[in-house]
């Protein structure tokens, strides 16, 4: 009797346990698909291209797409601007997120909850609502056309987000700690860089994390405020050759893995930071 | 390191910093606010001014009172921007939280149990890549596949026999929402399964087993339990699915322009055109409010259906 149940159950159980893993395959794939379409045709030559369509191996490894592209758009130069603004932004937007977040969840500052409101929208907000008085102004002041606009932009985009999580976390710091710091006639500002930050050091590390690969992957105010070549990021460049005639199947792809390369790479280096922060709660 | 009780302190902290609030830390506060009031409350107001103006970006606004979101009111082109963005909703909200909750489940209920965590891990990693990347560059590979002359679906397509179901993917009024809507559930997809993975961790096994004992199915136990288990992270995948849908644009630039036509037209798109191709910063500023009021309000209902929900479970 309970050999005959766990027989019927076995038999159907490894036939769904292949379906299961074949379905499952078969939708990875597809949704890899791309990458790999990408992959294959920027190291094929584009006469091969042309005779064998985009699914052929590469009879050869051609890199001539991929350098020509480098040179052509002066890629080197795109990938320092993306990185000296991610960075920028992802180490002022922690500072300022610690500031505001040591006022408002230890200090605890009255009328938390509107602050709280007031950061999420912030970092909700479209950012067509700003984007023409910022333009406006930037111009006014002479930062327009300058990294350093696009800069302060993101750092205060970045973090209202990073105010808005880290009240939350902070509200729940062990109070021992810092009476004890207190007891040992520390101000607020040693409180906090020897006592607050060190203890909350891997939630500021995923929120760099965030803020860095956030502000790497804009698009819509880099393309509006960097309009010279040699001020704009990797996602702009690429944006705005879209549909240029240069562009055939083997650039066009060719550029797209220059694109992707960069972020999966951050993505390998951060994939534990960042699937800990995602479950953390932290949200895009 | 604790340093020496150099000077003892007169009072206790505890109580002063429990009841009273501190003024000691608004100066932590300044430079925050300062960023804010520049790059955010100012650039704000001043937007919702510019659209009760006639402007070009020089000289000076004229005031014109409402007549900006009189013209909204019956462009057909804003009326279609919504409607393209209720499909966007349907294909980065909706579809995307449906199909997470089942891949989600499959992979831990069933992926994680019976072959093991790794490969469940695997094909999470491999359905979240697409989030990771700029929205820029999926558009550009995306763009290239759905090119109607050189592209590779069609061109794969042509090569299978089935070359007569070749389409202009992208220039196609028929066809252009729906390949963009194609994209985007393939861009978003993997963020909701990673999100509900997390959350199915926190239901409790004894559930499961109690649901066992009464005879539920596998289906029933995933709806009655899982899904009313791991509501909060519903409540978040909707709602920061549903504003980033209201806020698409990088796709849609890179993808189509909006167009054919305005078969692809959205909001942040629609404002765009008018501030940077049109010189009509007044009607931009009024589109733009609009969608800011739309998500003003979305946010607000999501943190009351938040807090409410956490209250009744007493956390």
């Amino acid at each position: 009797m309970v050999a005959a149940t766990t027989a019927r159950r076995g038999r159907p159980g490894r036939l769904t346990a292949s379906t299961v893993l074949i379905g499952l395959t078969v939708l990875t794939l597809l949704v890899l698909a791309p990458f790999l379409v990408v992959a294959l045709n920027a190291v094929k030559a584009p006469a091969e291209y042309a005779a064998n369509g985009p699914l052929s191996l590469p009879g050869e490894l051609y890199l001539r797409g991929i350098v020509d592209f480098w040179f052509r758009v002066d890629f080197g130069q795109k990938l320092w601007n993306s990185f000296l603004i991610s960075a920028t932004v992802a180490v002022g937007a922690v500072v300022i997120s610690v500031l505001n977040a040591y006022a408002i969840g230890i200090g605890r500052m009255r009328g938390r909850l509107a602050f709280l409101m007031f950061f999420l929208l912030a970092n909700l907000l479209p950012q067509e609502a700003l984007v023409y008085p910022l333009y406006y102004l930037s111009k006014q002041v002479g930062l327009y056309n300058s990294r350093i606009a696009v800069i302060i932009i993101f750092t205060a985009i970045q973090a209202a987000f990073g105010t808005y999580l880290l009240s939350s976390v902070f509200r729940d710091f062990p109070r021992q700690l810092l009476e004890a710091a207190a007891m040992d006639g520390a101000g607020k500002w040693r409180v906090l860089w020897k006592v607050v930050v060190p203890t909350s050091w891997p939630t500021l590390s995923v929120l760099f994390t965030f803020f860095f690969i956030w502000t790497w992957n804009e698009f819509f105010l880099p393309l509006i405020f960097l309009i010279s070549n040699d001020k704009q990021t990797v996602p702009v460049a690429l944006g705005v050759l879209q549909g240029d005639r240069m562009m055939d199947a083997t650039t066009t792809s060719a550029s797209a893995l220059l694109g992707i390369v960069p972020a999966v790479l951050f993505f390998l280096i951060f994939q534990r930071t960042l699937t800990r922060g995602v479950l953390a709660g932290a949200v895009k | 390191m604790a340093k020496p009780l150099t000077r003892p302190h007169p009072r206790t902290r505890a109580g002063a910093s429990a009841r009273k609030a501190d003024y000691g830390y608004v100066a932590f506060l300044l430079p925050g606010i300062v960023l804010f009031l520049a790059v955010i409350v100012v650039p704000l107001l001043m937007n919702i001014g510019i659209s009760f103006t006639r402007w070009s970006g020089v000289g000076t606004p004229e005031w014109i009172g409402f007549d900006n979101y009189d013209r909204l009111l019956h462009d057909t082109n804003f009326w279609i921007s919504f409607r393209n963005i209720s499909f966007i909703i349907l294909a980065m909200a909706v579809l995307p939280t449906l199909l997470g909750l089942f891949l989600a489940a499959v992979l831990f209920d069933y992926v994680a149990k019976r072959i093991g965590p790794r490969t469940a891990s695997v094909f999470r990693s491999g359905l979240y890549l697409p989030q990771v990347l700029p929205v820029a560059v999926t558009g550009i590979v995306w763009g290239w596949i759905l090119h109607p002359s050189y592209g590779a679906l069609n061109s794969i397509l042509d090569r299978v026999g089935l070359g007569a179901l070749a389409q202009n993917w992208l220039g196609d009024p028929a066809y252009a929402l729906l390949s963009v809507m194609a994209v985007m559930v393939w861009f978003q997809l993997g963020y909701p399964v990673v999100m509900f993975m997390a959350g199915l961790q926190r239901v409790d096994p004894e559930l499961y087993e109690a649901a066992d004992l009464d005879g539920a199915g596998w289906f029933q136990r995933f709806t009655r339990i899982a899904v009313h288990q791991i509501r909060p992270e519903i409540y978040v995948v909707l709602v920061t699915t549903t504003i980033a849908a209201l806020k698409i644009f990088g796709q849609i630039f890179v993808l189509t322009r909006g167009g054919p036509g305005n078969a692809t037209l959205v909001p942040s798109y629609f404002a765009y055109q008018n501030f940077f191709e049109k010189a009509d910063a007044g009607y931009g500023s009024a589109i733009a409010t609009v969608l800011t009021a739309i998500i003003v309000v979305l946010t607000y209902l999501f943190l009351r259906i938040q807090t409410r929900d956490e209250r009744l479970e007493g956390s």
